[in-house]
């Protein structure tokens, strides 16, 4: 019996998948975990730090790694899951920037680009040479993105971004932005919201990071300014038409998350496991109060309920049949789930919890942030809502 | 072009160090883990191999003596970006010893050779587990090849290998022709992750199996039976004694230097 496997989730993973995650825990183990602390403490993970991981990340194959051809690897959904687990048990920073540049830049452009726009920037975006960010979210448009104010005004044949964006991963130290904007035709009447694929050096495209985060530390964070950025009319990504097409690509990050909080569970798990082995009150390792195994028996079923959840859907999207609100029941379900984990780890880890000495009360921060992102909380308890009843209750 | 040169690594399946260990009754020869994978020492032979190919003109093929499981061996190293896979299996090779294993690899080197040629043999410095370190030697021996060993650096021009031997009070340099058999260092290189592409693309590389009659080998030749210094008993050692603790009462530093002159540290 394996404590940090109860159910024994291990015998559901085929072997090339359970290489790829091998892979993914020892690059995590090895090349970033002992640096995340620092940069969690001090958030001065660095554009330059940020590339160099995206090169390691990339001559490894994890960026866009389930995406086919353009010099992905092709792997499994269920590989790309369990690889954004490794990663998120690491820390969530990490995990976020392989979903933005696999899931959120390259799927957009992989789904709705054309040949050109793909041959351009698929191949660098895998390798890590090139970063990626991807702006939809704007300061008063967070669950509601068909608000939003960015505009693409048509002049000509060329296409004039207007307007800002908020909350934007790597944002600041993009190479290429795909920027979701409301169209204009000619005569000033509104149409779809489209997408645009924005090399960063575009005149008018302005990023500035956001500090005094007290979440996700160790990822940059940015505001973006379009200021009549002018952009060809091959800019486009001519497949993407309406907003279905940025939330199909959250979709593909989300999946990723359902995945990747289990992560950071497991490694709250395993240390508050490590913890109450060893730390002794009363003459006793405190593992022996039964408090505490309450404790661990609860973290260590809710780990294993979450990742058997997250394997499910991955076969489930593996079989091409996986619906949108069934990845919205993974976040919905597995997210507190998680952060119940954190908080648990936490409380058996007493004051020794809330130091950076342990990586609990990071996971549990960053957290915070996860259950918001990708669509909130709130929002996907609506959309399970509005799937069990048939009534929507936001619209 | 040319056709490439041929490289054999052979590597060794053996237990994760990280794993529980238990020892099988029946015979006491082998170690027993619920895991195992390629040897680390190992990788260093197939990573050296891999820049090989690398820098032109050469094909990777690796080969592994062992039960089914060892496959795993196999597939780390197609992983990491060997050709091609060699897996020398049979119910009769259980417990055979070092001898036997060198006679067994030699003949599975010949077949190899007679079926595309061989230029270069490479090993790890010694396996995880037995960490015997003879193998190279025996393996050159019987096939009457140049035996280079404990190579930290290696490099090889036209029909000569020349490999760097670092030892505590010399570094040598070491020229031999090809073919020969080169054991490698954990100092030599810095073994790759397996990549992505690597692992996908490790799915469709051919592995070929043989066994004793594949390779003229008597059951009789090999095993446990055939071994020339059985293991007749394993057992575990004792858990370490829980030492002496000796609590700081301002004292500490006293009771800490009597300890040591006791021992004879000091």
């Amino acid at each position: 019996m394996d404590a940090l496997d109860l159910l024994d989730l291990d015998s559901l993973i085929e072997e090339t998948d359970a290489a790829l995650r091998e892979v993914v825990r020892r690059f995590g183990a090895e090349r970033v975990a002992p640096r995340v602390p620092g940069w969690f403490e001090r958030a001065d993970l660095s554009p330059d730090q940020v590339r160099e991981l995206a090169v390691e990340l990339g001559s490894i194959g994890l960026l866009g790694m389930h995406l086919h051809g353009y010099g992905c690897a092709g792997t499994s959904a269920t590989a790309y899951g369990l690889a954004c687990l490794e990663l998120e048990a690491v820390d969530a920073g990490l995990r976020s920037l392989v979903s933005v540049q696999g899931s959120l830049v390259m799927f957009a452009i992989h789904r709705f680009g054309s040949e050109a726009q793909r041959q351009q920037w698929l191949p660098r975006l895998a390798a890590g040479t090139a970063i990626g960010c991807f702006g939809l979210t704007e300061a008063d448009f967070g669950s509601n993105p068909a608000g939003m104010r960015s505009t693409a005004r048509r002049d000509g044949t060329d296409w004039v971004l207007q307007g800002t964006k908020m909350w934007i991963t790597n944002g600041s130290l993009a190479d290429v932005a795909i920027i979701w904007a409301r169209s204009i035709d000619e005569d000033g009447q509104p149409g779809p919201i489209r997408g645009f694929v924005v090399p960063t050096d575009t005149p008018g495209f302005s990023a500035t990071t956001i500090h005094h985060k007290l979440s996700l530390r160790a990822s940059i964070t940015a505001e973006l300014v379009l200021e009549g950025v002018r952009l060809p009319a091959d800019a486009v990504l001519p497949e993407a038409v309406g907003l279905r097409a940025p939330l199909s690509c959250l979709d593909e990050a989300r999946f990723g998350i359902v995945f990747g909080v289990m992560g950071a569970a497991r490694s709250c798990y395993e240390v508050a496991r490590d913890y109450a082995l060893t730390r002794v009150q009363f003459d006793r390792p405190i593992a022996a109060f039964q408090l505490t195994q309450a404790k661990l028996a609860e973290m260590a079923v809710a780990v294993g309920q979450g990742t058997l959840l997250a394997l499910h859907l991955g076969r489930l999207k593996d079989a091409g049949s996986l619906l949108a609100e069934q990845v919205s029941a993974g976040k919905f379900a597995n997210v507190p789930a998680a952060l119940q984990v954190a908080r648990t780890a936490r409380s058996i880890l007493g004051g020794n919890g809330i130091t950076l000495e342990y990586p609990v009360i990071r996971h549990m921060l960053n957290l915070e942030t996860v259950l918001t992102y990708e669509g909130t909380h709130e929002m996907h308890t609506l959309v399970l809502g509005a799937a069990i009843t048939g009534i929507p209750a936001f619209r | 072009m040319a056709e490439p040169r041929r490289v054999l690594v052979l590597v060794k399946y053996v237990p994760d160090a990280a794993g529980e260990r238990s020892f099988a009754d029946a015979d006491s020869t082998t170690v027993r883990t619920t895991e195992g994978l390629l040897s680390e020492l190992d990788e260093y032979a197939v990573e050296e191999a891999l820049s090989l190919a690398e820098s032109g003109g050469w094909e990777v093929t690796v080969a592994t003596m062992g039960p089914e499981q060892a496959g795993a061996a196999i597939r780390k190293a197609l992983q990491m970006g060997a050709d091609a896979g060699i897996h020398i299996s049979d119910e009769a090779l259980h417990g055979t010893d070092a001898l036997g294993t060198s006679a067994v690899l030699a003949a599975a080197v010949r077949k190899f050779s007679d079926e595309g040629g061989c230029d270069l043999l490479l090993c790890g410095m010694a396996s995880t587990d037995a960490g015997m370190s003879v193998i190279p030697a025996m393996l050159a021996e019987r096939l009457g090849l140049p035996q280079v060993s404990f190579a930290s650096q290696l490099s090889v021009e036209g029909d000569t290998v020349r490999i760097r031997r670092d030892s505590e009070t010399a570094t040598e340099t070491i020229e031999s022709r090809l073919p020969a058999v080169v054991s490698v260092t954990d100092q030599i290189n810095e073994p790759r992750y397996p990549s992505f592409k690597g692992i996908m693309a490790a799915k469709k590389k051919p592995v070929t199996t043989w066994s004793l009659a594949d390779l003229g080998i008597e059951p009789a030749e090999v095993g446990l039976a055939a071994s020339w210094s059985p293991v007749t008993e394993v057992s575990k050692r004792p858990p370490r004694g829980q030492g002496t603790i000796i609590t700081d009462d301002g004292e500490g530093g006293v009771a800490l230097a009597e300890f040591l002159a006791a021992e004879k540290f000091i």
